[in-house]
């Protein structure tokens, strides 16, 4: 008896292991894998697009991660990556390297535009700064290191010293924005407070009174407030917004790209393809972004002329 | 059964190089880290390396677009900073506890306790950072009036929570050594329970306290992710508790992934490395020679 009974199951036992693996070869024939690593400002978006796809193109799978514009650049050059996500445009070295290494080109698609927003805690009193201003905070020179000289009082007696937030130096973000409020040959000011990721530099934000810093805009929540920008003293200040980001009024706006090497093969140019489709799109507005376009209902387009 | 006679003085040989290799292979990992991380900083140290920058400088510019510049004073103060404040916080406590557990404790508890210790020694320094960040950050703020809570004061004390298990349970171990008849001498002389550690014990065991406290400096020394995430990595030299301050090792930890490989900024963070061995190599040599006095007596 006892002996029928092993004898059952045992044969029970392969048949139903030998269907497992008939089934896993199938599905793991017909599914795609996209890997898809980079900049951290945009690892929520990519993260989104892939949830998106993934109910439309069941059989794909996109690997999404952060880790900094750097990093995935980095990945390309390796070759271990299909897409890379970048906050910053590419850099001829780089690009020299990429071909060096894995003998192709890589090629630049612009997905999405981020505005970088400048946050500051929810109860500081200041609404707008000038590009001046914000190089006078950040810059190595710059005179500005309280929040008294901005005529701020902040309340509750917190201190007036002006907390500097910014990224660690491989982010796309921290090239960018010293690019763009810093100049070309600017640096940051010693004794910023140099953290790992978008999200962080909120989060910190919101919990430090007197602290500013930069980040997507996309990124906000209840308990900080986003500043509006001029390009300069007499100009009106803009916050960052979608229209404001299109119209080119908000001042601190940049595009976001993915690359790849060489010729997409055809899941990955399908991918790309639907990101830049009006389906895409829409998800770039949802989570907080600029997309490239915006698809009214009459399908009449309006563009952005970068 | 001849040919098991005839193979076993060969049987016999291998095995013993094979302990053997297992004896040394610790030298041979230690010289070949320093090995590669020497050969990977050594062409800019012989070539283009400011020591005069680095050790007076505090401008920490690795990836300026005009004006590169690696000066490590402010780290090297940073991660001196944030170790004194450790240091002068654990080395009392870690004390305490060890005479508390080795001399006052019934057995039973002592067993507890131990276990307990070691325990916090258990903790991955990840989730130490994560307390720094979001505990004693707002903690600091709020009673202190400081701008920000991620200061020398919190990486100091989060440090200090992590060498106090080492300098607990080897400072225990050098307190245990003291023979017992030094401590019946001492009551047999009517010394009170306080006069015969302060008198016979602590210098009795001296050197064994005194390793135990430099374990804990090297323990500090070549933390990283805690102080990476409570020091609010920040470059700039210290004057006062309440100041941000960024250390040697989280300066590695967060740019070496992005920096080009064999690029100046790549060797001169292993250039960091290579100061960041030698600290800790001297300060465990120290406490190793100091051991070896004791066994020696």
């Amino acid at each position: 008896m006892t002996r029928f009974s092993l004898v059952i199951i045992t044969v029970f036992t392969s048949v139903w292991l030998s269907c497992g693996e008939v089934e896993h070869d199938t599905i793991s024939h017909h599914k795609v894998v996209i890997q898809n690593t980079g900049s951290d400002t945009m690892v929520n978006l990519a993260q989104a697009w892939a949830e998106a796809y993934a109910e439309i193109e069941p059989t794909v799978s996109v690997e999404v991660s952060g880790g900094g514009s750097g990093t995935g650049i980095a990945a390309l050059i390796n070759g271990t990556v299909d897409i890379a996500n970048c906050s910053r445009k590419i850099e001829p070295d780089e690009l020299e390297k990429a071909r060096q290494n894995t003998g192709k080109e890589p090629i630049e698609f612009i997905v999405a535009y981020d505005a970088l927003a400048i946050y500051v805690h929810k109860d500081n009193p200041l609404e707008e700064l000038t590009i001046g201003q914000l190089a006078d905070i950040y810059g190595e020179h710059g005179k500005i290191t309280r929040w008294s000289q901005l005529s701020v009082t902040l309340p509750k007696g917190a201190h007036d010293k002006i907390i500097l937030v910014s990224r660690q130096s491989n982010s796309g973000t921290y090239h960018y924005f010293r690019e763009a409020v810093l100049g070309h040959t600017g640096d940051f000011r010693l004794g910023t407070l140099d953290l790992h990721g978008s999200k962080d530099v909120v989060e910190l934000i919101s919990r430090t009174p007197g602290a500013i810093g930069y980040s997507g805009m996309g990124y906000v929540t209840p308990n900080v407030k986003i500043l509006k920008i001029a390009r300069q003293l007499g100009d009106t200040a803009y916050a960052p917004s979608i229209e404001n980001t299109m119209s080119r009024r908000y001042p601190i706006a940049r595009p976001l790209f993915m690359y790849t090497l060489g010729t997409p093969n055809e899941a990955v140019k399908k991918y790309l393809d639907w990101i830049l489709s009006p389906q895409g799109q829409q998800v770039v507005i949802d989570n907080g972004f600029v997309p490239l376009k915006i698809y009214s209902k009459d399908d009449s387009t309006k563009s952005i002329n970068h | 059964m001849a040919i098991r006679r005839h193979f076993e003085p060969i049987i016999e040989f291998v095995i013993e190089r094979i302990i053997w290799m297992c004896g040394i292979s610790a030298i041979l990992f230690i010289f070949g880290i320093f090995f590669f991380v020497f050969r990977e900083g050594a062409s800019f140290l012989f070539h283009g390396f400011d020591p005069i920058e680095f050790f007076t400088s505090p401008e920490w510019y690795p990836t300026s677009q005009t004006n590169v510049r690696y000066g490590a004073l402010a780290l090297i103060a940073g991660t001196a900073s944030v170790t004194l404040l450790a240091m002068i916080i654990a080395v009392p406590f870690g004390l305490g506890a060890a005479i508390f557990i080795s001399e006052f404790c019934s057995p039973r508890f002592k067993e507890s306790l131990k276990i307990i210790i070691e325990l916090l020694a258990a903790i991955p320094s990840v989730v130490w950072g994560f307390i720094g960040l979001t505990v004693m950050n707002p903690l600091i703020i709020k009673l202190f009036h400081a701008p920000i809570g991620l200061t020398v004061l919190n990486g100091g004390i989060i440090l200090a929570l992590m060498s106090v298990p080492i300098i607990v349970s080897i400072g225990e171990d050098a307190l245990k050594a003291v023979p017992d008849y030094y401590r019946e001498a001492g009551i047999a002389l009517g010394a009170t329970r306080w006069q015969l550690i302060y008198r016979v014990l602590l210098p009795a065991a001296k050197n064994g306290l005194l390793a135990a406290a430099l374990l804990g400096v090297g323990r500090a020394v070549g933390e990283t992710m805690a102080v990476l995430m409570a020091t609010g990595h920040s470059v700039r030299i210290p004057t006062s508790l309440l100041d941000s301050v960024r250390t040697l090792t989280a300066t590695i930890a967060a740019e070496l992934g992005e920096a080009p490989v064999h690029s100046e900024h790549y060797q001169m963070l292993f250039i960091i490395g290579i100061l960041l061995f030698s600290i800790t190599f001297m300060v465990n040599l120290t406490a190793d020679l100091i051991i070896k006095g004791i066994r020696n007596r």
